[in-house]
């Protein structure tokens, strides 16, 4: 059964036919932008009353058209901003010569419709200035996820000290099994703390226990409130505007700092998106967000990102709805947490404008643990991907948040944050840990690596956090106790800031000083190149010295550990009339300071097999080193003209070869493996038996290059450039030198 | 640095302090008069809901962690009838929290309306 021909089987298995793919149906709400059934923006008022707003009148009003109409709404200017051609308006959100603040002014007098109909004229390269002009806070950052399957508290530690090492500002941890969130968040509370001054850490759980948990200073805030569109699914979640309004409060209340949580796709994914578009029932979030008093949203589709992306323009969408939270401005964490495509080119494309212009959080949750042992299901990122997005940031010199981490300093960071965790847990009667669980969870990817993990403490350690009143005093009382100091101090901190309030103002996060960067501190001032957040330069140097670059000399250390002295120079070398003779021109540093071509034989080994294979055909092979060039085309043609068959073989050190013959050009030649990198013993004795058959005058047939789909120049070409600067270091006018392999 | 709920300045709280038990947690809580200063900044900086919210947060530092999580499962829908909802608005006018007897009374208003009571 093949009716599908090959080229299509062949496409159909790849990975990104793996996501589904729907038919836009506005009556499901699968559709990004536009449904025929949203509403046209308007907005009515009767002696300072909202009485009519997007085509309802108030009687018609839902719970979050009223809560909306009663809060959201700045009324002073509402007219004068429901007046504004919304094209025109869209202009001014890429117009750099036209203030955030103006833009802002007026968005807080637009209705959830009309802020719909602004931002869906943006295309994709327009939402990235508008992103990177209307965001809260200047400076950038990034959320970390820290979770496992067991809910072992030293992993959890060692992780959230790992996180914070590479540069994560904020930390969510959440539970498989409910009864373990508090020791969850002591846990990634003590391991942040020693990983970072400043680190924010939440537990996402159901909200009420969430909230118990932030009045006990176990954690320091809190994202996991969330909002829906239609007031059906609203209900659903055992909320209403009310109940979450006054959530807000509350956090604020024991100086917590709170967002909410929104995102396109979730109403058509329970069923209840009233067949309205994804990006107008996110506009009703977005409106009912500020009318709350919540100071952020962390949206852009989170949980059903993936619904987003099904439809045409949903990614768009989802970009979209963050700069709608910044232009209302609230701080905007900017989705990028669930794993939105099995494509790896999708997920990144996906992520990729946000990452360029910059948010306040580029995700709202990367996976800084293994993609199986995050709790949230797996991120966009993930631990897999730290290297990738580093290189990420070092490509475009773009700050998302992110640092390198030596793998000295990660150790030691982990091994400090089972120590602490094991002192806290002891000396608090929570449990006790084996040290053979501490060495697994300090070595360990993932928790998978911890088979000594006990599934049960976690659970009794949380009773008794919950039934012996354990408050974050008692963690510092027992860190300091145990000798943390350091980290005692670093928890107070978070502690003592909730009673200064600093950081429950727009967009806060704190940096390694212990200063408040948020809207009122580190306000963005994008006005156009030249202007707003640019990595200073030291914050540039960490962006671009990974801990994977090298630099000629570390090249030259290395060929120094593989040196062997077995290829010597034993005299001037001298022209051959022998017919039989064939030599083998080596480059400058053969001998000297290359020892290992680029595939791993060393340098001596290739040299074997050529006069193996020149044996083979009844000649003799003769090394001669050419000291004045590290041009492979003239080490060739000088050798082949010192060459009594008039044949050659050249090399570079580095492994690259070829056949020359003493009356072709320069760059001419017989046969050429320009692939160093993919050459083994096999193809350079055949090299050697081709090149004795060009010496008797026969036509051997040629040899193939290895080939392969790996991306080769990429791994090699930085060894490349510096193994021929090394090569030129060591040529000189020095004549040709016979050499000896030993 | 301001003063706790308590009224104790934060200077005085520390690591020492902590261990030697001589901090409660209300030493570490936001005081009302702070949350009315973060008010009047995110308000000077374009945001007037989210002081609102501050105020009305000034007016639960008051209350007990539990009085407060009884509050907010009131709100949730079906679980105060009209009445109730009202009764609660008037408590809180009691006890000096005009703001969020405010967003009871509106609530109870919107909950009967919208079929969101409990029956």
């Amino acid at each position: 059964m093949s009716e599908v021909i090959g080229r299509f089987r062949f496409m159909n298995e790849q990975r990104v036919n793996l996501d589904g793919f729907a038919t836009p149906d506005a009556n499901l709400g699968l559709i990004a932008f536009d449904s025929p059934h949203d509403p046209q923006p308007s907005l009515t008022l009767h002696n300072g009353v909202v009485i009519e707003m997007d085509g309802k009148t108030s009687d018609d009003f839902d719970t979050i058209d009223q809560f909306i109409a009663l809060h959201g709404l700045d009324l002073a200017i509402a007219e004068e901003a429901m007046a504004i051609d919304s094209l025109r308006f869209a202009r001014d959100l890429v117009d750099m010569n036209v203030s955030r603040a103006s833009l802002v002014r007026l968005a807080a007098g637009m209705t959830p419709a009309k802020l719909a109909q602004v931002l869906s004229q943006l295309n994709a390269a327009e939402l990235v200035i508008a992103m990177t002009k209307m965001r809260a806070r200047s400076t950038p950052s990034n959320q970390a996820h820290v979770t496992n399957r067991s809910d072992d508290p030293l992993l959890l530690a060692a992780d959230a000290a790992t996180a914070a090492a590479f540069g994560f500002r904020e930390i969510e941890t959440t539970v498989p099994v409910l009864g373990d969130a508090p020791s969850n968040a002591v846990a990634v509370s003590i391991g942040a703390a020693v990983g970072s001054p400043g680190m924010l850490v939440q537990c996402s759980v159901e909200e009420a226990t969430e909230l118990a948990l932030g009045m006990r200073g176990l954690v320091s805030y809190a994202e996991t409130v969330s909002l829906y569109g239609t007031e059906q699914i609203f209900v659903d979640g055992d909320d209403t505007p009310w109940s979450k309004a006054f959530l807000t409060s509350a956090y604020a209340s024991r100086g917590i700092k709170m967002r909410v949580t929104s995102g396109g796709g979730s109403e058509a994914l329970m069923g209840g998106s009233e067949k309205c578009s994804m990006f107008y029932l996110e506009a009703r979030c977005v409106s009912l967000a500020r009318a709350m008093g919540a100071q952020g949203v962390q949206n852009g589709g989170i949980d059903a990102a993936s619904v987003a992306g099904s439809v045409p323009g949903g990614v768009r969408s989802l970009m979209a709805e963050n700069v709608m939270v910044m232009l209302r401005n609230l701080e905007a964490c900017t989705g990028n947490d669930a794993l939105m495509s099995e494509s790896e080119v999708r997920r990144t494309s996906r992520t990729h404008p946000i990452f360029i212009a910059g948010s306040d959080f580029i995700c709202s949750g990367f996976g800084s643990i293994q993609r199986y042992d995050n709790m949230f299901g797996p991120s966009n990122w993930n631990s897999e991907d730290i290297d990738d997005f580093l290189a990420m940031q070092r490509d475009w010199g773009v700050d998302a948040g992110l640092r390198t981490a030596t793998e000295r300093d990660v150790a030691a960071l982990r091994r400090r944050a089972t120590e602490a965790v094991t002192a806290v847990y002891s000396w608090l009667g929570l449990g006790d840990f084996s040290s053979e669980w501490a060495e697994q969870a300090i070595d360990a990817a993932g928790s998978k690596d911890v088979p000594d993990a006990d599934l049960m403490l976690p659970l009794s350690a949380s009773r008794t956090i919950v039934d012996t009143d354990v408050t974050m005093l008692d963690v510092i009382a027992a860190l300091a106790e145990n000798g943390f100091d350091i980290e005692a101090e670093r928890c107070l901190d978070m502690l003592k800031a909730r009673v200064q309030g600093d950081y429950l103002q727009t967009a806060a996060i704190f940096d390694e000083s212990m200063n408040v960067l948020s809207l009122i501190t580190d306000p963005n001032t994008y006005a156009g190149p030249g202007t707003g957040y640019r990595p200073s330069p030291e914050r540039q140097e960490v962006i671009d010295t990974i801990r994977q670059q090298q630099s000629v000399s570390d090249i030259r250390a290395e060929q120094h550990s593989y040196a062997t002295h077995n290829i010597v120079a034993t005299g001037t070398a001298h022209i051959s009339h022998d017919p039989r003779d064939v030599v083998i021109g080596v480059s400058p540093a053969t001998g000297k300071d290359i020892w290992r071509t680029l595939s791993g034989l060393s340098v001596a080994e290739v040299l074997h097999e050529f006069m193996a294979g020149l044996e083979e055909e009844g000649c003799i092979g003769r090394i001669v080193r050419i000291n004045d060039t590290v041009d492979l085309g003239m080490i060739g043609l000088t050798a082949a003209r010192m060459s009594g068959s008039g044949i050659s073989i050249g090399l570079q050190a580095k492994g690259t070869a070829l056949i020359h013959r003493r009356d072709l050009a320069p760059l001419a030649n017989l046969e050429l493996y320009s692939v160093a990198p993919s050459l083994n013993r096999e193809l350079y004795r055949q090299m050697g038996i081709n090149a004795g058959r060009h010496a008797k005058g026969a036509t051997p047939e040629p040899m193939r290059n290895p080939y392969s789909d790996e991306a080769i120049e990429a791994r090699y070409h930085t060894k490349v450039v510096g193994l021929v600067a090394i090569e030129r270091d060591c040529s000189s006018d020095t004549a040709p030198e016979t050499m000896e392999v030993r | 640095m301001p003063q706790g709920f308590s009224g104790k300045d934060s200077n005085e709280v520390s690591v020492d302090a902590i261990r030697k038990g001589e901090v409660t947690i209300d030493d570490v809580r936001i005081h009302p008069d702070t949350l009315e200063h973060q008010a009047t900044v995110a308000g000077e900086h374009g945001n007037a809901q989210l002081a609102a919210n501050f105020r009305r947060a000034a007016e639960l530092t008051r209350m007990t962690d539990e009085y407060v999580l009884s509050l907010y499962d009131a709100l949730r829908p079906g679980r105060s009838t009209h009445d109730t909802l009202l009764e609660y608005a008037r408590d809180l006018e009691a006890a000096g929290a005009p703001l969020n007897a405010e967003l009871f009374r509106q609530a109870a208003s919107a909950y009967q309306r919208r079929g969101l009571t409990a029956q």
